[in-house]
């Protein structure tokens, strides 16, 4: 009896058929979602003109008269009769991009060294530093920033008993104020000369890398770096006859004059970022060194490194692998929370822009979709930085 | 000559380690001085002892005030902390404004959560322990509420019934075959609805129509239908799913509606650590389900329309501050809902917070799915499994147990970011001890209120970081060294 053999497939029903489920499912997500806008956009629109508020960015060229910042910490000269929304919005975005910067390398410093300090055999200072690791990383950053705020730098001296370093550096409860340079003619070969060192040591180092590969004999490259680093900018400045001076502050009345100033506000923030962050960190590296296995130090000991090489040419190299991607994301998280600013009044973006500028105009779909805007771009491009450096230490395979 | 020579012919005895190296000096050299820098390290940390922990021990114990009535009994030359501040407050600081003789009402809810939920987290507990412990709480309930408060002249008949039938689905369920998976169902299907009413009081039709109603059906209905799937696995999938309909049907129609005859105690007055573990376990239980939904959407690569509207949804939200977003539901929401459809401020900051985490946790949830090897979804395709019984029964097991430290990590980031409510004016465990300091009875302790509380923060996201490493050691059956 012969069996009929078929070249089809049997055919699974329309409704069990995988590929016209998916486009079913895809049809229905996708009309629910656009209805739902369409819900949303329709509601806005009438509510905004029930309440009157014309949409677009046309306020951002409205005065905003109000003064978000302190005298000395206005670093894109903002004046309170002239300055618009875009004003604040600008120096919002500044801010935030200050705090986010020092915050980033301060914790990256911190991080690294109770990472190490973590993992110390001496069991005093790896139970230090357990203990600041489980302390700061189980309390709400918010908390800290108000306990560093409140608990420490509002509790420093009044202005008129400020503690001085040297008497040009004062610090008191509202502000560290310190000597600002004033540039002079001739001072753009200082930079100059910088940036000309810094392009000679990279030449330095690549002819003594080439140098000990092709010879074997060594180059003291750290030395002879910092010799340079420290002598041709010097040297500049000879030249040009220091055209460098310091407006250093003074306590005239009941506020210091000159110099610049930066808030209490500032100082708390960057504390509870720094701390905050560099206690993940800390993890991370401490994470990163463990997956480093045991034989590959011992291999390096077995060359005749001594430890301290060992460290930086063994060790950390891979371990960077597994540290920078989770680090990655610490940074972000860093910038992100930058926007805690506005418990303390520090006047970074959401506090200036997003909270009164939002309060003063009610165009609140503007603001805060520019608001996502900045902090999008900001975080793609942390992310494209990191990426680009991870893809350089990654480890290399076929 | 050859007389001069020395041959040992018997092996020497051994000799003792050098004293150096054993007991408590090896000990201690080993672990403190074993080099010059570990030397200076170790007596810097001790000089730094020295310094800090008298004087720390001196103003938390030795010195603290732990009797006050205002701050001026604090205020005397070498007086330490004022916990006496603390005590006179501490109601604030756990309940807020709620009404005081309600102070039972999120109480209970508490007990509730913990006398159901350690049975489900701690394996462990013997299942008579279990029984034993949700019967006599069943009963000791029972008289509380009905004698020992007064409140029996407000509870009407209907509610008394539902009441008593709760508690006998629960104590009846207990000493059945599985107790756990009773509270389980319990912790799923009856809880979110118990809570509200008692937290809140009765949802009436009226304010059921308006946003609130709409929101908390919508969220409760997420929170309990995702969870209540999740863990029917723990029952047999029919017995489950009539429990689970039946709880439901009994906690929606009694507890909801006629919500135990209670008084309406409106959110405005929620504050506290109550507001705090409010947002916290609504939160955590919505991010779950909704996570796993944006994860497997991510994932969903023969749906490109549905994967780009997941990964638009996460990477928008992973991107931005969670400040903005409650800015966001708390100005915008407004301007996106019909005129007059107004949403409570609690359920404002409730929606923000779990959008937030759901982002979070897709990709934690996205990282698991990511670890299981394709022959998982092919052997379960090829088994004839559709597509959800192939992610319940084949992948999602798998997927979640990998990230469980990263979803407790998740949860204690949100546990934490629950402070942020503070800032769009919630009475939060922050905000409490931010403004219980500028009452002019007890100005200027700062320090007492900010200690109180990040200890009470650190006891709970500490509690939650070991339980994860609990769950890790229990839960890992691969290959362990």
């Amino acid at each position: 009896m012969a069996v009929e053999v078929t070249d089809a497939a049997p055919k699974a029903s329309f409704w069990r058929d995988q590929r016209n489920r998916a486009i079913i499912t895809q049809i229905v997500v996708v009309s629910a979602f656009l209805s739902l806008v369409w819900f949303i956009v329709d509601n806005t629109i009438s509510n905004l003109d029930r309440l009157g508020i014309e949409p677009g960015f046309d306020f951002m060229g409205n005065i905003a008269g109000f003064m978000p910042t302190g005298p000395n910490f206005n670093i894109t000269n903002f004046d309170v009769n002239t300055s618009t929304h875009g004003d604040v919005f600008v120096l919002g975005l500044v801010n935030t991009i200050l705090i986010a910067a020092c915050g980033i390398l301060l914790s990256t410093i911190v991080g690294f060294i109770f990472g190490v300090l973590r993992l110390s055999s001496n069991m005093l200072i790896s139970f230090v530093a357990a203990v600041y690791i489980e302390f700061t990383r189980n309390v709400p950053l918010l908390l800290q920033i108000l306990i560093w705020y409140f608990g420490v730098f509002l509790l420093l001296p009044n202005v008129r008993n400020s503690a001085s370093i040297g008497d040009v550096i004062f610090l008191n409860d509202r502000y560290l104020t310190f000597p600002s340079p004033i540039f002079e003619s001739g001072f753009v070969l200082f930079p100059i000369a910088i940036i000309l060192s810094i392009g000679g040591i990279v030449a330095l180092a690549k002819w003594a890398k080439k140098r000990q590969d092709a010879t074997g004999q060594q180059f003291p490259v750290f030395w002879a770096s910092l010799g340079v680093l420290i002598v041709v900018p010097f040297l500049a400045l000879v030249v040009t006859g220091f055209p460098v001076s310091w407006n250093i502050p003074s306590l005239q009345g009941f506020n210091f004059q000159g110099g610049a100033q930066a808030p209490a506000a500032f100082w708390a923030l960057l504390a509870a970022l720094t701390f905050y962050t560099g206690a993940f960190i800390a993890e991370n590296v401490r994470a990163g060194i463990q997956a480093v296995s045991h034989g590959q130090t011992e291999a390096a000991y077995a060359l005749g490194l001594r430890p301290g090489l060992t460290m930086r040419k063994i060790i950390i190299p891979q371990a960077l692998r597994v540290i920078v991607p989770p680090t990655t994301s610490q940074y972000l998280n860093l910038t992100k929370n930058s926007s805690l600013a506005i418990a303390i009044g520090y006047p970074d973006l959401v506090n200036v822009f997003t909270g009164i500028s939002l309060n003063q105009t009610g165009n609140a779909v503007e603001i805060i979709a520019l608001t996502m805007l900045v902090y999008l771009t900001i975080s793609l491009m942390i992310s494209l930085f990191m990426n680009w450096y991870n893809k350089r230490i990654a480890l290399v395979e076929r | 000559m050859s007389d001069l020579a020395y041959n040992k012919t018997e092996r020497h005895e051994d000799l003792p380690p050098p004293a150096s190296e054993v007991g408590v000096f090896g000990w201690l050299r080993h672990n403190f001085f074993s080099t010059w820098y570990n030397s200076i390290g170790t007596l810097v940390v001790l000089y730094l002892f020295y310094l800090m922990v008298p004087a720390t021990l001196d103003w938390v114990l030795f010195s603290a005030v732990w009797d006050a009535t205002s701050n001026q009994d604090c205020r005397f030359e070498g007086a330490g902390a004022c916990w006496g501040f603390i005590d006179a407050r501490l109601n604030l600081f756990w309940y807020g404004f709620y009404d005081i003789e309600n102070y039972w009402r999120p109480s209970l809810v508490g007990l509730m959560l913990l006398v159901f939920a350690v049975p489900v987290l701690f394996e462990k507990i013997p299942a008579k322990l279990v029984g034993g412990v949700t019967g006599v709480f069943g009963l000791g309930w029972a008289v509380w509420a009905f004698g020992g408060l007064g409140q029996v002249a407000s509870l009407n008949l209907p509610v008394t019934i539902g009441l008593l039938a709760f508690i006998g689905l629960i104590t009846a369920g207990v000493f059945l075959r599985s107790p756990r998976s009773v509270c389980a169902i319990a912790i799923v299907g009856v809880f979110p609805w118990v809570s509200v009413s008692l937290l809140y009081g009765p949802v009436n039709v009226e304010s059921l129509q308006s946003g609130l109603g709409i929101a908390v059906y919508a969220i409760l209905f997420l929170a309990g239908g995702g969870f209540g799937y999740w863990s029917s696995k723990r029952l047999d999938a029919l017995g489950a799913f009539l429990g689970y309909l039946v709880a439901y049907f009994v906690a929606v129609i009694v507890f909801l509606s006629w919500g135990f005859g209670l008084t309406i105690q409106p959110t405005n007055t929620f504050g506290g650590l109550m507001l705090t573990l409010v947002l916290a376990t609504v939160a955590i239980g919505v991010s779950l389900p909704l996570g796993i939904i944006l994860a497997l959407g991510r994932r969903a690569d023969n749906m490109p329309a549905v994967q780009m509207l997941c990964i638009g949804f996460i990477e928008l939200v992973r991107a931005v501050p969670l400040i903005t977003i409650l800015f966001m539901a708390q100005f915008m929401l407004p301007l996106f809902l019909p005129e007059g459809v107004n949403f409570d401020n609690v359920v404002r900051a409730l929606v923000g917070v779990s959008l937030f985490a759901s982002a979070y946790m897709a990709e934690v949830v996205r990282g698991g799915l990511q670890a299981i090897p394709k022959g998982q979804f092919e052997a379960a395709e090829s088994l004839g499994l559709n597509y959800f019984l192939k992610m319940r029964l084949i992948v999602l097991p798998q997927a979640l147990k990998i990230v469980i430290p990263g979803i407790v990590s998740t949860f204690i980031g949100l546990f934490k970011d629950t402070s942020l409510v503070s800032i769009i004016g919630l009475m939060d465990l922050l905000l409490i001890a931010k403004s219980s300091v500028t009452d002019s009875k007890w100005l200027g302790l700062e320090h007492e209120a900010y200690f109180f509380i990040a200890l009470v923060y650190f006891v709970f996201c500490f509690g939650m970081s070991r339980y994860s490493i609990y769950l890790e050691g229990k839960l890992h059956t691969g290959h362990k060294r």
